[in-house]
């Protein structure tokens, strides 16, 4: 993974996609969110999502995921290249998120992310702070998931 | 059980929710599925991290909101999903063993323009631990059934 003098604003990075089978649309919901539209196909169909739809928690945590494992992707191929690996910290929050259309029982959805601003942190002169927009879009092209999401991502030589 | 439509949402405090325990299984078997970093799975790099120590995925926090505030009253209102979230802040991390209470208050109610047989709730939640530390603030809206306007929807 970068650290925070690599990242330039408009960076877009495609992270991979998830697809949604209707068994799990079933465990995550039946665990968190067991609204009915969420855990019944018929129930989805007469909701004002027309199908089983996935828990928008189950959706942002897909994206999570590949934006974690995208991330050690390249950590892996930096190190393998011999160049120093950051270590990104925890995210503060976000801000905007958008469930933008349901994601269905069988539905693809590929993810990006994109960086938007950068800072350096105030209170942690070793931090620097990111904020991207993470989207996701489904198998039709149509966007469904979009958050404006923060990082803490580590300056090279510890911000000295 | 009656149901909570929309008219059944007053501005101001909604209730008090849990406290839910959360396991350090649970944490590790989120953190596998959904967020494998380090400071979510693994004892000694968690203990290097900003958090100090093994922490849960701050999405997984969000799932276990979800799921205290469906037990607690979404499970029994008339809702028709959340198109989103204005803001949620991960304040301080989630501990295996952590007792969960949240704190739920609506801020705004309002009729939809597009679909006038629903209504906007915007809900604050506040999840804290059992020391009365906030781990997680988020201000979100659901969309709920108006009395009476059931057959308005398709």
């Amino acid at each position: 993974m970068f650290f925070f003098e690599d990242i330039t604003i408009g960076q877009r990075r495609e992270v991979g996609s998830f697809t949604f089978t209707a068994e799990a649309i079933k465990k995550f919901a039946a665990q968190f969110d067991p609204q009915r539209f969420h855990l019944d196909e018929e129930e989805g169909r007469k909701s004002l999502f027309g199908g089983l739809a996935a828990s928008g928690w189950h959706v942002g945590s897909a994206c999570m995921k590949l934006l974690v494992v995208d991330g050690q992707r390249l950590a892996r191929e930096a190190a393998a290249r011999g160049e120093k690996v950051a270590a990104w910290g925890p995210s503060p929050g976000f801000r905007d998120l958008r469930w933008i259309a349901p994601v269905l029982a069988g539905d693809t959805i590929k993810f990006a992310t994109e960086v938007v601003s950068l800072r350096a942190s105030s209170s942690r002169p070793e931090w620097g702070v990111l904020e991207a927009r993470n989207t996701g879009t489904n198998q039709r092209g149509e966007p469904v998931f979009s958050v404006l999401a923060t990082a803490f991502v580590p300056r090279r030589n510890g911000g000295g | 059980m009656n149901t909570f439509v929309f008219e059944d949402f007053k501005l101001g405090r909604l209730g008090r929710f849990g406290p839910r325990r959360v396991t350090r299984e649970e944490i590790l078997a989120f953190a596998a599925e959904f967020d494998p970093q380090p400071m979510h799975l693994d004892e000694e790099a968690a203990s290097r991290s900003m958090l100090r120590g093994l922490s849960g995925s701050g999405w997984h926090l969000c799932s276990i909101i979800m799921r205290m505030m469906f037990d607690g009253f979404i499970g029994r209102t008339a809702s028709l999903g959340s198109p989103g979230v204005n803001e949620l802040r991960w304040l301080a991390p989630l501990r295996p063993g952590d007792e969960v209470v949240l704190d739920v208050d609506v801020t705004e109610t309002r009729v939809s323009r597009s679909r006038p047989g629903t209504g906007i709730v915007m809900f604050k939640a506040v999840a804290s631990n059992a020391a009365g530390h906030a781990l997680c603030e988020m201000e979100s809206p659901i969309i709920v059934q108006r009395r009476d306007q059931g057959t308005a929807e398709r």
